[in-house]
């Protein structure tokens, strides 16, 4: 018996099960089981304290005709790709800058991730403050200066409110883009930089032509993350304007939450969450094909 | 022959220890001053702004908070008065406590099921590590967004609805696949070969595990450990979906749900709560910057 117990305990297969246990335990039960099971609740009319029948796919139909679900698609769309867009540009420059020979540079990149590391819910209410109709510090410079002469609606009116919980995304999101990034500019050797600037290289060709081809695999997977965190956005939108005005910041996540929580409409809001499956899988898919295609290109294995 | 040996020596010597020029020769001051510090200063300050105006605006009374006249961006008078209100008039610090108990148990349960399920796929190897590794890493792509409704209705149904260990079983689900992740990044690190010596002495996988792979992976396990305790401090959906009382909220949600009464904001206390909310993430990140943004750029790079 002694013999069997000391034999399973060597052998890899056995131990291996075993030791991945708790942590398979908690992702089935936690993690696997709501998956399904929230695919499931999107074709069921459940309400809160109501276990719901299958409907088919009632809930998707009905959800295609209704136009505030359709002004959040646009609003998801158009958040997650204007977000992402400044965020990759402002933090690819960002991480450039902070990639020279600086003094103090551990201090700078440790202050730059800052607002990355805070939750998220209390900087949003800074910028609820930031963006108040009536106190704004930004109405208030810009009218000291004299530039605008009343008071900006920033979270007002609906593209104004659009722009604005833009920002304050992109203000959160560029630390975590630049910081990625800068990790990946550290292992671009000097060496490409002074053979190219022996060959007359200006510093935007070596850019071009050296610092992008070589980020583009790290660019991929950065943008790949960002791209589903800004997707699935839900604590901003929550604190600064819960979707308002008129729905026009309500994206997919804050209304399934309004429908399904508050609402009481549990499937309704399910089919709203499931329907954002097949963008992230888009987007994941994408990011995993244009990388297979890189590191075949730079003579890497197929992985 | 010397000379040029020496040269060679210093030239290697100086790129390898003090190369604080690079090939800045190449630009002048005024051209680096206007192309590096003028925008990474204007990066600098917008990054910081929010956190400078939480800070203004949780000590200044509130006759100057809604004055247009005041330069707004400093205090005459400080005031304690909206930090005492949060203290003593508000859940506030029990707030704090669930938090403190929620990011601490959810982060020890993570690491110790991220440790193992690392260790077996990383060194173990048994059949189909693979496949779990890349489970694992899907794991990790599912957004909170799309689970809480699901998680609502089993977390009712298990009555569980409003407790803290409604929180404490569901964060391991966004924290044991990134933990694991990075863990394997730095299990995959440590040589082989010590693990065949202790094989070969007899040691059994488990005492291996202890003795040997955890004390050189102390550096993951930091990393690990801050990003789970940040990740868990600052989770707000599953919080505001799970918990309804205010004496069990999280400091995210109860200040969002709690602080904000009616058309009248108290933004006095309304920043205070979430400078104070801030800062222990914010102290405890100052002391570890560099195992923060090495877990956060391993776990990309991998």
């Amino acid at each position: 018996m002694a013999a069997l117990i000391s034999r399973l305990q060597d052998n890899r297969n056995v131990l291996g099960l075993v030791f991945l246990v708790p942590a398979a335990l908690l992702l089935l039960v936690f993690l696997t089981y709501p998956l399904g099971l929230g695919t499931w609740l999107g074709f069921t009319d459940a309400k809160i304290g109501r276990p719901g029948v299958w409907i088919g796919l009632e809930n998707f139909e009905y959800l295609w005709g209704d136009s505030v679900t359709r002004l959040a698609l646009f609003n998801t769309i158009f958040y997650t790709s204007v977000a992402s867009v400044i965020k990759f540009a402002l933090g690819l420059w960002l991480a450039v800058l902070l990639n020279k020979n600086l003094p103090f540079k551990a201090t700078l990149r440790a202050i730059v991730l800052l607002p990355f590391i805070v939750p998220t819910a209390l900087s949003a209410l800074a910028f609820w403050w930031i963006y108040d109709a009536q106190f704004s510090v930004i109405s208030w410079a810009l009218t000291r200066m004299g530039l605008i002469h009343q008071y900006i609606d920033f979270l007002g009116d609906p593209w104004n409110a659009r722009f604005s919980t833009i920002a304050a995304n992109v203000w959160r999101g560029v630390p975590f883009v630049a910081i990625t990034l800068l990790a990946g500019l550290q292992t671009i050797s000097p060496s490409y930089y002074e053979a190219a600037s022996l060959d007359g290289a200006s510093p935007w060709q070596q850019f071009r032509y050296v610092t992008l081809p070589l980020l583009t695999p790290i660019i991929a997977i950065v943008m790949t993350f960002s791209v589903l965190f800004t997707f699935t956005d839900f604590q901003l939108i929550y604190v600064l304007t819960r979707g308002g005005p008129l729905n026009a910041t309500h994206l997919m996540a804050t209304l399934s939450f309004q429908r399904a929580i508050p609402g009481g409409s549990l499937g309704e809001g399910a089919a709203i969450a499931t329907a954002m499956v097949p963008f992230l899988l888009a987007a994941i898919l994408v990011a995993y094909f244009g990388l297979q295609r890189r590191a075949w290109q730079q003579g890497g294995k197929d992985a | 022959m010397t000379a040029a040996h020496e040269t060679q020596a210093g030239v290697a010597a100086g790129r390898a220890v003090v190369d604080t020029q690079g090939m800045n020769y190449l630009t002048s001051l005024p051209r680096r001053v206007v192309t590096v510090w003028v925008p990474l200063s204007v990066f600098v300050v917008v990054l910081l702004f929010p956190f400078y105006w939480m800070a203004m605006t949780a000590f200044k009374p509130d006759a100057e908070l809604l004055s247009r006249a005041a330069n707004p961006f400093w205090i005459h008078s400080p005031t304690l008065a909206h930090v005492k209100h949060l203290l003593f008039e508000t859940a506030y610090p029990s707030w704090l406590w669930n938090t403190v108990v929620v990011s601490v148990v959810a982060t020890v349960i993570s690491i110790f099921c991220s440790v193992l399920a690392a260790y077996a796929i990383e060194r173990l190897r048994f059949r189909g590590s693979r496949y779990v590794g890349m489970a694992i890493f899907l794991a990790y792509l599912v957004p909170p967004s799309i689970l809480f409704i699901p998680l609502a209705t089993m977390v009712t149904e298990l009555h569980l609805f409003d407790t803290r260990l409604a929180l404490i079983l569901t964060y391991p689900t966004f924290l044991i696949p990134f933990c694991t992740w990075l863990l394997m990044g730095y299990f995959k690190s440590i040589p082989l070969e010590l693990e065949e010596c202790a094989l070969i002495d007899g040691a059994s996988r488990l005492q291996i595990l202890i003795r040997i792979v955890l004390p050189l992976a102390v550096p993951g396990l930091i990393s690990a450990g801050i990003f789970a305790f940040t990740l868990s401090w600052n989770e707000f959906i599953y919080a505001l979906t799970f918990i309804s009382s205010s004496e069990v909220k999280t400091v995210p949600v109860g200040v969002v749900t709690e602080l904000v009464e009616g058309d009248i904001y108290h933004w006095g206390p309304l920043m205070a709560g979430a400078l104070f909310g801030s800062l222990p993430v914010a102290i405890l990140y100052s002391f570890f910057v560099e195992y923060y943004v090495s877990g956060l750029t391993g776990a990309v790079k991998e």
